[in-house]
């Protein structure tokens, strides 16, 4: 006999209590009722709202240089000051959310659909695709995402769609390998096995039993993944093999910053805070994501 | 176990071909023609033609593709674009400089990190529970780069206790040097391995063995320490891998905020003057360092776990 | 005889403090020294709480236990809880369950047993290693020299199960507490580790407190016998008296059944029902619903526990002797 220290009794009464929950509610619920992922939806909203309204809020031109207004410290005309070319930080901030908020919304996107693609092929039809796709998995996971970013990015040089593709490529890998492991156990199930024997399509297998079942894990992933793929941008722009000046996005503008620190250091502190926050914001929500969808790999 | 080692060793080789072979297609066939992405656009026709003569690429690719394998097994990458320099003489001189980087901040990374853990874990549910928990949020969110220039300018600008770059003469004065780098990568470690250690040693703590352990008499902090964290170290290790993994790609960022020298500032480097051939051998070391790393990964495991070297 | 072990009205509580749930529900008995007693119970009857409440292995929060536990004379439950290791281990040893489980995985079975004597004893090195492979011999285990080196995971579970028992024995403790030793076992195994403990009790004259779901196993090793259900004692006896002239309902169904070779009956007897999960009955006997003899007094008040000859107790209002309520 096993006895356990926690309440089993306790739990069972909670749930006789609980109303019949709708398919939603649970969503909902643990989306909404923290008070942290409450406040994390609201700052992603208004980051998002400034990307999409930047040519309307912000008060200047981000790429217009000004030799008379070099280095200004933050006033009432530039809140954050203007850097070493006179352009006013806080409109270069406005501007460059766009730059580092859309590999957030593009990369998991595109990583999803191919790592799908591979997951599937792998866990649903075994063997030789499977040992190849494994293989190649296997590796490209020993590699940390930011990593293999740098490196690919070192090959191929900085462009908008050179960086989702190295977003892409580095994400990818993480998406397949949970579509795999999540394939093989949905194969397992009695209505995939029934369907199988019943001589279903395979294309209507897949898309009417395995895709759905496995979406879970992988929306999990695009959420966190999300916050990733901008802290990753971010760096890429920084070392210079992201989106390139005068193109304004939080990390060079820290790039710029640097070089510049001498003189004023707001924008090092206004970029970085930039990045740290939206990051924070959006694992937040992608924990409480994970919590409710995946609840087994919660921790 | 000798014989697992073996084996594992040989299954290295497959994959440092495969990472060979990507190089190589990543570097030669991706980018269109290296001698019109390294020369640039305004370069005429003879320069291009001289430089794919002097670099083979006018040779057929699968010529190109057997001299670039034969290259790197002897570790001859060549010599460098911009100063004519032997490749593995600039890897010689910069490698040392990351390995004490990696070396101090995984030092100093896990001796803050895994008392946190521990810390957090004998406090479940209490404030200093509370506070790990925002430490490693916090230690995700902020970008290492971020973190770096920060400290860069608090430390070094404004208190002027360490210096602002380069990489120092002599022991102490490196070590000087090297701190404030070591503590950027340090701090960001100890906010995952914190995190790690808490919820490892919470899992182990809930175990059998600890209540035989507590039967036998010992005193909590033994039970903590001797039983707990010997058997955290399982998933522990993992964790210790991974943070070294992130230390290669946080000292990229890292050596180029305090302009120190070493691998990843050599690549950056090199991709900002198109230096073809020293990117290709910087993401070689990359590559390499991470599967040496995984490599010594699977030898620490067997170290702390006992059950993998019965079976094998 | 002496009193070595004293529990007085050891309650166990979890959840909110005004509407607990009772896992023990205030019980009392004795172990004599050098006596081996039996806690004979289905799961859920708070017997295995009951073992680790003696030692305070309990987890408190979120558990909440009360009571004495009087060992030699002295309330464990008063004593500081940095002085509890002192006695766990070298005055009361203890065996688990799972021997699966129950062994440290990183660490040899020399060291897990060494370390035994080495928290309690101040020996040399070489007195130590000495002691425990004359542990590892005591509780059977072949070869005890060349297995000093080895880990848990080389050991089949029975093997695992010695070396608990050594690991409990290491400081000659006065009383061992073993905790369902044989359930997870084969029953060749469980055979082979029971005769071992009874070979410990004769040779080291330790008391045995036994937790069992197996009236068998009872029967075998165990002089008395505690049957416990829902977190109360139904009925204290000794063991043959136990057999022949079971005083509770209960402990007849369980009597009943146990098959034994010359059975004449189509079908085993069973006790109708389960057992209710821990604390739901607040009120009155908690067997009653599943009880033959069940009286309306029985839904309002539980019965104490009142004597039914010398050294024999039952919880029962349908049985107990007449004049005593």
């Amino acid at each position: 006999m096993t006895m356990t220290t926690d309440l089993p009794q306790d739990l069972a009464e909670r749930e006789a209590i609980a109303p019949e929950p709708g398919y939603w509610d649970p969503v909902r619920h643990v989306l909404l009722d923290r008070w942290s992922t409450r406040i994390a939806f609201v700052v992603v909203i208004l980051f998002i709202l400034a990307a999409a309204f930047a040519p309307w809020l912000a008060p200047y031109d981000p790429l217009r240089q000004s030799i008379v207004s070099i280095n200004k410290l933050p006033s009432w005309d530039h809140w954050l000051g203007t850097d070493q070319f006179g352009r006013d930080v806080m409109s270069r901030m406005i501007h460059g959310s766009r730059n580092s908020l859309i590999f957030g919304l593009l990369a998991p996107i595109f990583a999803a659909f191919f790592g799908t693609i591979l997951g599937v092929t792998a866990g649903y039809f075994g063997g030789w695709a499977d040992r190849v796709i494994s293989r190649v998995i296997d590796l490209l996971m020993a590699f940390p995402e930011l990593l293999l970013a740098i490196l690919i990015a070192a090959a191929l040089g900085g462009s908008f769609w050179n960086i989702v593709v190295v977003l892409t490529v580095a994400f990818t890998p993480g998406f397949a390998r949970v579509a795999r492991a999540s394939t093989l156990a949905v194969k397992q199930e009695p209505y995939v096995e029934a369907a199988i024997a019943a001589g279903v399509r395979t294309p209507l297998i897949i898309f009417r039993h395995i895709v759905p079942n496995i979406m879970a894990p992988i929306v999990v992933l695009m959420t966190l993944w999300s916050a990733s793929s901008i802290r990753i941008e971010a760096t890429l722009s920084f070392l210079g093999i992201g989106t390139q000046p005068p193109n304004p996005s939080w990390g060079n503008i820290i790039r710029d910053g640097l070089t510049n620190m001498f003189a004023t250091q707001w924008p090092i502190v206004a970029g970085g805070m930039a990045i740290t926050i939206v990051v924070l914001a959006i694992s937040i929500i992608g924990d409480s994501v994970r919590d409710v969808l995946d609840p087994e790999n919660a921790q | 176990m000798a014989k697992y080692l073996f084996l594992r060793l040989l299954d290295a080789i497959p994959t440092v071909f495969l990472v060979l072979t990507l190089v190589f297609v990543a570097m030669r066939i991706l980018p269109g023609d290296p001698a019109l992405a390294v020369l640039g656009a305004n370069a005429d026709g003879g320069q291009l033609e001289a430089f794919r003569e002097k670099m083979g690429l006018n040779d057929p690719l699968w010529l190109q593709y057997l001299n670039f394998l034969w290259d790197a097994v002897r570790l001859d990458f060549g010599n460098s674009l911009m100063n004519d320099q032997p490749i593995s003489r600039m890897i010689a001189n910069n490698l040392p400089h990351t390995i004490y980087l990696t070396l101090l901040s995984v030092l100093l990374g896990l001796s803050m990190g895994i008392p946190l853990g521990v810390i957090a874990a004998r406090n479940r549910n209490r404030p200093p529970d509370s506070a790990l928990r925002i430490y490693s949020l916090m230690g995700y969110a902020i970008p290492d780069f971020y973190l770096a220039a920060i400290l860069l300018v608090v430390f070094s600008l404004n208190l002027g206790w360490f210096p602002i770059n380069g990489e120092g003469e002599g022991f102490w004065d490196g070590l000087h040097h090297l701190i404030l780098p070591a503590l950027t990568l340090a701090l960001l470690k100890s906010a995952f391995l914190g995190r790690l250690t808490r919820t490892s040693l919470l899992e182990v703590l809930g175990r059998d063995y600890i209540r035989t352990a507590r039967a036998k008499g010992a005193q909590e902090g033994r039970v903590v320490f001797h039983h707990g964290l010997r058997n955290a170290m399982l998933p522990l290790s993992t964790g210790i891998g991974i943070s070294i993994l992130a230390t290669l790609s946080g000292s990229v960022a890292v050596e180029l905020v305090f302009n120190r020298p070493g691998i990843g500032r050599l690549l950056i480097d090199a991709i900002t003057e198109r230096d073809y051939p020293v990117i290709q051998a910087g993401v070689m070391m990359f590559a390499f360092f991470v599967i040496l790393v995984n490599l010594a990964m699977d030898v620490v495991y067997l170290i702390v776990d006992p059950r993998i070297r019965i079976k094998s | 005889m002496t009193l070595l072990l004293d529990v007085q009205n050891l309650v166990v509580e979890f959840g909110p403090v005004r509407n607990p749930v009772r896992v023990v529900n205030g019980i009392s008995f004795t172990v004599q020294a050098g006596e081996s007693v039996g806690i004979v119970g289905e799961s859920g009857s708070g017997k295995s709480m009951t073992a680790l409440s003696i030692l305070r292995l309990v987890n408190e929060p979120p558990a909440r236990v009360s009571g004495k536990v009087l060992f030699q004379g002295r309330d464990l439950m008063q004593i500081p809880k940095r002085d509890m290791p002192a006695v766990r281990g070298k005055e009361i040893g203890m065996i688990f369950q799972e021997p699966m489980s129950s062994l440290n995985p990183v660490m040899t079975i020399g060291d897990q047993i060494d370390e035994a004597i080495f928290l309690h004893e101040d020996l040399s090195k070489a007195a130590r290693r000495q002691r425990v492979i004359d542990l590892l011999r005591l509780v059977g285990m072949p070869d005890p020299e060349n297995r000093l080196s080895a880990y848990p995971d080389q050991f089949s579970g029975g093997m695992r199960q010695r070396v608990m028992a050594a690991m409990a024995m290491a400081c000659n403790p006065k009383l061992l507490i073993a905790d369902e030793p044989t359930t997870a076992l084969d029953v060749t195994i469980q055979a082979q580790v029971l005769a071992m403990m009874l070979d410990i009790r004769t040779r080291l004259n330790s008391a045995i407190l036994l937790i069992t779901h197996d009236l068998g196993v009872v029967a075998e090793i165990c002089d008395r016998v505690v049957v416990m259900y829902a977190g109360h004692i139904m009925e204290d006896a000794g063991v043959h008296e136990l057999f022949a002239n079971a005083r509770h309902p209960y402990t007849q169904g369980l009597l009943k059944s146990v098959p034994t070779l010359n059975d004449t009956r189509k079908r085993l007897h069973q006790i109708p029902g389960t057992v209710p999960p821990a604390g739901t009955i607040k009120q009155g006997c908690p067997f009653r619903p599943r009880c033959p003899m069940r009286m309306d007094r029985c839904a309002v008040e539980m019965p104490p526990l009142v004597a039914h000859g010398p050294a024999h107790r039952a919880a029962c209002w349908a049985t107990q002797p007449e004049g005593v309520a």
